[in-house]
């Protein structure tokens, strides 16, 4: 059993939402220096840090409702890779330009979504988060789907590694949009009857319409898969998950309470 | 020129800018996008000013760098962006002729009227 595994169940949902926040902005800040042009590695730095605001405020919140003393500093930097609840989309390798957007559509399409929802919440923390987080990560779609479309709907050598980002990218989707996998539940049930926590299920339609729309102005086809990502939610992760958390956390760890 | 209150409206280009290529010139690479420049408005009111250019593969994808570039801390409320090449610019050559015979001529400027505080951006 994982550290995580005993949160409080709004804590772990808010882990969650703070964690697919945070490593997904560590996978962008990755692209600076790398982005095809200087302008594209500053439009991912904006978005990396949008969604590094995001996983500050959720995983602030998140130390609090445990209410054990961590801060966000705590939780994104000296928890192991087995307590850390994000999907194993954010932490899949950036690859080729192609796939990175291709996640991100999928991503920012599903987060526009939880987003639209959680801004109801009962839970008035998360309401406010999500409400500041709507706009942001609007941009984010918008700016995946400018290049999808571009790329998708560009040249036979764009199209078909577009084509390619997609197929990459397309078994980690399912698990965005499952309650219950092969390795447990999340967010718990009672969190989502009250009215605090979104049901990911209920994302799945209006997120893969969109997604949906962009792939067909793009002349992509939807891939098939013969596998899909699960268990992120329960602290299972991929390989690539650890060499990320190696980078993310190795200052903080050598240098404890640094700062400047 | 007419005040244009919405920023959005583009108006007919005259017929003595026919001479302005309808097409970029061909890209010869990846990293040749073409160069465009950038025009922010600080607030309503005001006009658009030039803030610096940058590279994006067309307009859409211009107007959004733009946005990445050039008002991440509230600078603007409205972008142009206009390829670099469709810009006519007076030639440094020019500079005595075009420019010095305003420089002796003190009633162009209206010096000998006191201004009100109220009155702001003249």
């Amino acid at each position: 059993m994982t550290a995580c595994a005993t949160l409080p169940a709004l804590a772990r949902y808010t882990v969650g939402l703070g964690d697919d926040a945070l490593v997904l902005a560590q996978r962008c800040g990755e692209w600076i220096t790398r982005a095809p042009q200087l302008e594209e590695d500053v439009a991912l730095a904006n978005i990396g840090l949008d969604l590094l605001g995001q996983a500050r405020t959720l995983l602030t919140y998140a130390g609090q409702v445990e209410g054990a003393g961590r801060d966000e500093d705590d939780l994104a930097y000296l928890r192991d890779e087995r307590d850390f609840l994000n999907v194993q989309l954010v932490e899949l390798e950036n690859g080729d330009f192609a796939v990175s957007m291709a996640r991100l559509l999928v991503f920012s399409a599903y987060q526009r979504e939880l987003y639209d929802r959680l801004h109801g919440s009962a839970d008035e923390t998360l309401a406010a988060i999500a409400a500041k987080a709507i706009k942001e990560v609007a941009y984010h779609r918008d700016h995946a789907t400018e290049w999808v479309l571009r790329l998708g709907d560009g040249t036979e050598a764009s199209h078909e590694r577009m084509q390619s980002g997609l197929d990459t990218v397309w078994p980690y989707v399912d698990e965005l949009f499952t309650t219950t996998g092969r390795h447990g539940t999340w967010p718990q049930p009672d969190l989502v009857s009250s009215g605090d926590a979104v049901d990911p299920e209920q994302l799945r339609e209006p997120a893969m319409a969109y997604v949906q729309q962009v792939l067909d102005e793009a002349t992509l086809a939807v891939p098939a898969v013969s596998w899909t990502a699960t268990g992120g939610r329960q602290g299972i992760h991929s390989l690539p998950m650890g060499h990320l958390l190696a980078e993310l956390q190795h200052i903080h760890r050598s240098h404890p309470g640094a700062s400047w | 020129m007419s005040e244009d209150s919405t920023g959005e409206g583009a108006r007919t280009a005259p017929k003595h800018l026919a001479a302005v290529p309808e097409v970029a010139p061909a890209q010869s690479a990846r990293r040749d996008w073409p160069l465009w420049e950038v025009f922010v408005r600080p607030r309503r009111g005001l006009s658009h000013g030039h803030v610096g250019s940058l590279h994006a593969p067309d307009a859409e994808m211009a107007v959004r760098n733009a946005r990445d570039l050039y008002t991440r801390r509230g600078e603007g409320v409205s972008i142009w962006v206009v390829p670099s090449y469709a810009i006519t610019a007076s030639s440094p050559d020019e500079k005595d002729a075009f420019f010095d015979p305003a420089a002796d001529k003190v009633y162009r400027h209206p010096t000998f009227y006191s201004i009100p505080d109220e009155v702001q951006h003249l």
